[in-house]
């Protein structure tokens, strides 16, 4: 197998049953009444949870690319990316659905008059124009340059999620101390990597083609 | 009202959830007569206040107990290691018979009741429990309080070996809580010893609780073994923690947000969508005036 193929063959599929498993958890639960006894809270958590996990592992395939020296890797990181966008999306439609009732005045109430909820609706707001931003095409439409400063408000978007993630906790911060480190060590590793690479970037130089499907 | 006719049985004899629910059939099909059988899910669902309380499970699976740990379950997990018999809870301040009562002293004499009442965690979640226990108010003339005693204080036990949660500085231990006197005299406010009947479980607070219904249930003090009579309002745990979030009042008020979320609705355990907060919890009829003239966007 070439290493397209691998990619297409393997990794990908490998890559979509884990991006559904976390969902068909959740309706697993939902069918069989394994929800805790707050359900909509533990689906809010659940579904914030994974995003933030998914959203970090995006972060992590450029320096895997550049350390394996896979290339090739980059054609997955979109797809991860998207999965993170999508629990972003369950997550805030979990909300808006059972604790607003579809009340858009109460949802703009919230995102105004509760900074937590400002911090963790904009990080969904980065996270959708990103999406809305990944097809190739968007590349090509918006040049590299414009389309990489889109995109490097990944950073935004992380930091965001997590510090939305510690205010959402009544005392407790011990889960989000462990997700900050998580994201500190990946942060340092992409510096380290960086650094050492003088790899160019696939999608930030202008013309590269090495994209095109 | 909710206020049942006391009990003369003691609690041991009184019920399980299934025979709880026997009674309330029995009580229904002699109330209501041939309709009997049709008539009680009406009754059931609320009819002259009548509330219908959650599963013993749900009741004792669900708990806020940071002395064995954060997660709601973990309590019902972890509450093993409590040893709530014997137990002594000692009484201070200005009263005129101080001393460390065993539960069973403090208790002898007055007559356990059960309470069906609705319980708001200042969370947004609500339940409805069958407690078992005896009004504050007999206990506090029991032990006879003196002119100065403004306030009640309560304190939760402090054992890190029993309650391994306090090996984590989470919280300020121990756990401490108080009610002016007018609150803790109201008929309402209850010592509970009891749920379903049943001895109350280590994961709801074993063996002495403090239950008070139209606040939120951080004021439900768990495990209690000081009691003191004191002038000044005492401190309290969640004010300590984040004093612009947790009053010393924390009257449930659907008016008032708590600053990260409304508090305007709840959500009862296991349901998926909310359903309005009343004020004082539904017990306004009972409380309001406890709080006239009192700014109660300033007390929360």
């Amino acid at each position: 197998m070439t290493e397209a193929q691998v990619i297409r063959r393997i990794v990908k599929p490998v890559l979509w049953v884990a991006g559904l498993a976390p969902l068909a958890y959740q309706i697993w639960a939902f069918l069989t009444g394994h929800l805790e006894a707050e359900p909509v809270k533990g689906m809010q958590h659940f579904t914030g949870r994974t995003a933030i996990i998914i959203l970090f592992i995006t972060l992590t395939v450029t320096p895997i690319r550049r350390l394996t020296g896979w290339n090739g890797l980059i054609k997955v990181r979109r797809l991860i990316g998207l999965f993170a966008f999508f629990y972003a999306l369950v997550h805030f439609a979990v909300f808006l659905v059972f604790d607003l009732e579809l009340n858009f005045g109460e949802l703009a109430k919230e995102v105004v008059e509760r900074p937590w909820i400002t911090v963790g609706f904009s990080a969904l707001l980065i996270l959708s124009v990103q999406a809305i931003t990944s097809p190739l095409a968007m590349v090509r439409r918006l040049g590299g340059k414009r389309w990489n400063a889109i995109h490097r408000l990944i950073y935004l978007a992380a930091g965001l999620g997590l510090l939305h993630f510690f205010w959402s906790q009544k005392k407790d911060i011990r889960l989000p101390l462990v997700y900050a480190a998580v994201l500190a060590v990946i942060f340092a590793v992409k510096i380290a990597v960086a650094r050492r690479s003088k790899a160019p970037r696939v999608l930030g130089a202008p013309g590269k083609t090495s994209e095109s499907p | 009202m909710l206020i049942r006719k006391p009990q003369d049985i003691p609690s041991h004899e009184i019920t399980d959830e299934s025979l709880f629910w026997g009674r309330r059939e029995w009580l229904a099909s002699v109330g209501l007569g041939l309709v009997g059988a049709a008539g009680l899910p009406r009754l059931l669902q609320g009819q002259d206040g009548a509330l219908k309380p959650d599963s013993y499970d749900t009741i004792t699976s669900y708990n806020n107990f940071y002395e064995f740990g954060t997660g709601k379950e973990d309590p019902k997990q972890n509450a093993h290691t409590l040893k709530p018999r014997p137990w002594s809870i000692s009484v201070e301040g200005d009263v005129k018979k101080p001393a460390s009562y065993s539960v069973e002293d403090l208790f002898k004499g007055l007559t356990q009741e059960e309470r069906v009442y609705r319980f708001r965690c200042v969370e947004a979640w609500s339940m409805v429990a069958p407690w078992n226990g005896y009004p504050l108010r007999d206990v506090i003339k029991k032990l006879e309080p003196g002119t100065k005693a403004k306030y009640v204080a309560f304190t939760t036990l402090l054992d890190p070996v029993q309650m391994p949660g306090q090996r984590r500085g989470v919280l300020d231990w121990p756990y401490v809580e108080g009610l002016r006197m007018d609150e803790a005299m109201h008929p309402l406010t209850l010592l509970v010893t009891g749920v379903y009947g049943k001895t109350l479980p280590n994961q709801n607070g074993a063996p002495v609780r403090l239950i008070v219904p139209w606040k939120y249930g951080f004021k439900g003090i768990k495990s209690i073994v000081k009691i003191r009579f004191v002038e000044k309002e005492p401190a309290t745990t969640w004010n300590i923690a984040a004093a612009n979030e947790y009053g010393f009042y924390a009257n449930v008020n659907p008016n008032v947000d708590h600053p990260r979320w409304s508090q305007a609705k709840e959500r009862p355990l296991g349901q998926f969508f909310k359903k309005p907060t009343l004020m004082f919890n539904g017990y306004g009829d009972q409380v309001a005036s406890l709080y006239s003239g009192m700014d109660l966007r300033a007390n929360y």
